[in-house]
């Protein structure tokens, strides 16, 4: 059996677990939650350097009740990107000392490929589309040859990103996303909004002024909250659904936070439904930032030898997905 | 009948109706609205891609969500390929992105060889408008990896053909060649089976 340490915190959520091959034995958080306006970087890595040491001694006295002592870890999994570059330092500090203190390989895993392999390892599905939808990121990618290839992206701001500044434009406390959906199930009425598709790219700036004109314009904020993510997940489940046809896969894969979205979730599953594909999403706890999903791919590195020297240790925060060589598949 | 993610598309009396399908997952406001703009859309490139010389088949109607156009008979690019011929797709690229348009699917199965011996461009379907390198070196990827799929063994012969023909008529053609190859590096759209 091996153990995996893992530690996350390249935004909003710090947070450490332990997992081995078959299950996730224990994972403690401490979210950021700015007191107004979105995520400061500067702010958010302070509060994972306040919380570091409670977040990852409490993890240990939770495996101690399992009966996994701190001896039992095999290596030390940090994101090494991509994220905020003062978050990631703060972690990746951690992580080192961590490893040196063990005496363990240290593993520097890529956070979107993190979300995708939880995802196929929780769903049970072999070879996807996967949709990334975050904060930070929005991603079609599929695996091929040897690496996730990114086929569709944003052009501009991830869609979480959109949703949260409409959201503090018009008020509602960061994070927006899950308060817009809340509205959205309440409007009835679609307000015509920017739909940018261009080839397997997507844009979400020209969205977010006009929705926050549409307000300022007097439409109620139910109405424009659902124009918003009527459109703005068309738009995504339309590129989705390209990438399928032109790949040639019928699996689909959700992964990051903007995933526990239920109007997100119905649209993709209806599209699959109606091309014959099957959708898959894990529970809400493995789409949003957590410790598990990093500990899990170090696992899958360490097996094939993918651990990084501490000189080579430094953080990446424009990492991209396709710059990983996938040995584990 | 053809169908694809986006359309239908049917032969009758000489004639092809390209029918774009309604999708369920999209509230009808939307699906409305992008059905018929990308219907006019497409019509209104592939008339302008004619006006500046690239043979493009003529649209008799545009209805709300079907393009009536001209059939044209002949063999696809993909059948007849030699270096000749690619050189003239070359020729073709380059006064269409000249035009600030990009195809959007541009494969050796979109473009035909008539039985009069010119060569049409067809399914503007995710065809726009846009002058950037990135986009005009994403066409001709797209055309080279078309290539690959079907000609691996005379692949360079044709490319070079291509460089040639697409190097006469596009200005910009040395920048946008050197961005396939960063695309080819980078890896993104590769993937098709």
């Amino acid at each position: 059996m091996v153990v995996i340490l893992g530690l996350e915190g390249t935004a909003w959520n710090l947070s450490a677990a332990l997992v081995t091959e078959d299950r996730v034995i224990h994972e403690v958080e401490s979210p950021y939650r700015p007191l107004h306006g979105g995520i400061h970087p500067r702010e958010a890595a302070q509060h994972h350097a306040a919380e570091l040491k409670r977040v990852v001694s409490q993890l240990i006295e939770k495996a101690q009740d399992a009966r996994f002592s701190i001896c039992d870890i095999d290596g030390v999994a940090f994101s090494q990107g991509p994220g905020l570059g003062p978050c990631l330092r703060t972690v990746a500090t951690a992580a080192r000392a961590l490893a040196l203190a063990l005496n363990v390989p240290l593993i520097g895993v890529n956070h979107c490929i993190a979300h995708i392999e939880i995802g196929r390892w929780r769903c049970g599905t072999e070879d996807p589309v996967v949709l990334y939808v975050s904060g930070a990121n929005s991603q079609v990618l599929t695996y091929h040859t040897g690496r996730y290839r990114i086929i569709g992206e944003t052009l501009d701001i991830g869609i979480g990103n959109a949703l949260d500044k409409f959201a503090r434009y018009v008020g509602l406390k960061h994070p927006g996303g899950p308060k817009v959906e809340e509205l959205a199930a309440q409007g009835t009425r679609y307000i015509h909004l920017p739909y940018v598709v261009k080839g397997m790219d997507f844009s979400f700036t020209g969205l977010t002024t006009a929705a926050k004109d549409a307000v300022d314009a007097g439409n109620s904020l139910a109405d424009v909250c659902y124009s918003f993510q009527e459109t703005a997940f068309a738009m995504l489940t339309e590129v989705t659904e390209r990438a399928m046809a032109y790949c040639g896969k019928d699996e689909m894969l959700l992964a990051g936070g903007v995933g526990a979205n239920r109007r997100l979730q119905q649209m993709l599953h209806t599209m699959c439904t109606d091309r014959g594909a099957r959708f898959f999403v894990p529970e809400s706890k493995y789409l949003k930032d957590n410790g598990a999903m990093i500990a899990y791919l170090g696992l899958l590195q360490l097996r094939t030898g993918q651990t990084l020297p501490i000189e080579d240790s430094a953080v990446r925060p424009n990492f991209r997905p396709d710059e990983v060589e996938v040995k584990w598949r | 009948m053809l169908q694809c993610a986006e359309a239908i598309v049917e032969f009758q009396d000489g004639l092809v109706y390209k029918r774009r399908i309604r999708k369920r997952y999209r509230i009808a406001e939307i699906d409305e609205r992008i059905r018929k703009e990308r219907t006019r859309a497409e019509a209104r490139i592939m008339a302008e891609a004619r006006r500046h010389g690239v043979p493009t088949p003529i649209i008799f109607d545009v209805m709300d969500y079907t393009l009536v156009m001209e059939q044209i008979e002949g063999a696809l690019a993909r059948e007849i390929m030699r270096p000749q011929i690619s050189e003239r797709i070359g020729e073709l690229t380059g006064i269409l992105h000249g035009s600030g348009i990009i195809h959007g699917d541009l494969t050796a199965s979109n473009i035909i060889l008539s039985s009069d011996d010119t060569l049409y461009l067809i399914d503007f379907g995710l065809a726009y408008f846009d002058s950037s390198t990135e986009s005009r070196g994403v066409d001709v990827h797209v055309y080279f990896q078309s290539l690959a799929a079907t000609h691996a063994s005379s692949l360079p012969e044709l490319k070079e053909a291509f460089v040639k023909g697409y190097t006469r008529t596009l200005p910009e053609a040395a920048e946008v060649l050197t961005r396939v190859a960063d695309i080819e590096r980078r890896g993104r759209y590769v993937m098709r089976k």
